[in-house]
């Protein structure tokens, strides 16, 4: 199972997904990829000074000053899931 | 004491009546990992903190009253204009009966909001930690609220405070790393 074929960044990439067992008498149609996300606070640690910023109004808008901080949510639903 | 200013955090805007919605979003208004919870958890466990952090929870109190504000918007732009019909039809019957189309502070299953949502244990790590889990269970909360809601609005701004609840998150963190130092005390052993 490769979920990322491409180098992972945790600050960028911070969906995460599992694959549940799927039994053939279920009676929903199976969801094989359930998701979650893992936002960048995880990894921070202590907030390093310096760090890259937004531009001011743009920093308003969402919610946080630094890229590294920024965690993006898609509808679930939305999201494009791998199968194993 | 605080300052007010009349104005929100983020620009609430509503794209259709839809007290359906409303319902949903009021678990974020008086409910367990609600803002009011939020705020009342922060604000009162600071005193009995270290002095460290006393200034981050007083913060991020605040700015969860902040949040609270965004939400009763929400809601009350969501069904200010709804009929009793409609509102009955989005399972607010009973919350017409009790209080009109007057915010509550119950989750979105009704239930009213209780002091027993939160908790002020007096030790610094045991407190942070759960204002950690707080952060993150709000966040959760919200995203749950996005995955349900088909109002590109109101996604809009519950997509903001749900980024504000990582950077709430974060700076809890932070609070951890500064009471786990030996502060003013002697380094020797």
């Amino acid at each position: 199972m490769e979920p990322y074929p491409y180098t992972v960044n945790p600050f960028v990439h911070q969906d995460r997904f599992w694959y549940p067992f799927v039994s053939p008498f279920d009676p929903c149609p199976p969801i094989r990829a359930k998701r979650y996300v893992v936002p960048p606070n995880q990894f921070l640690g202590f907030q390093p000074p310096n760090l890259l910023q937004f531009p001011p109004a743009q920093a308003l808008m969402k919610g946080t000053l630094w890229p590294a901080l920024f965690s993006p949510y898609k509808k679930t639903g939305k999201v494009e899931i791998k199968d194993p | 004491m605080w300052v007010y200013e009349k104005k929100l955090q983020y620009p609430v805007r509503v794209s259709q009546c839809n007290p359906t919605l409303a319902k949903y979003l009021i678990e974020q208004y008086g409910g367990a990992d609600g803002e009011l919870a939020a705020a009342l958890r922060y604000l009162n466990q600071r005193y009995t903190l270290p002095d460290k952090v006393t200034g981050l929870l007083t913060d991020i109190g605040t700015e969860e009253f902040a949040h609270l504000e965004m939400i009763a918007t929400m809601v009350y732009k969501l069904t200010k204009d709804a009929t009793p019909e409609q509102l009955k039809e989005a399972g607010l019957g009973d919350h017409y009966a009790d209080h009109d189309r007057a915010l509550f502070y119950h989750n979105a299953a009704g239930n009213p909001f209780t002091a027993t949502y939160i908790q002020a244990k007096g030790d610094p790590i045991a407190d942070l930690y759960e204002d950690i889990a707080a952060e993150e269970k709000a966040r959760a909360t919200y995203q749950w609220l996005i995955d349900i809601s088909d109002d590109p609005d109101i996604n809009d701004g519950l997509k903001f405070l749900r980024e504000r609840e990582v950077v709430h998150s974060q700076r809890f963190r932070e609070a951890v790393e500064l009471i786990k130092e030996y502060n003013e005390q002697k380094n020797f052993f």
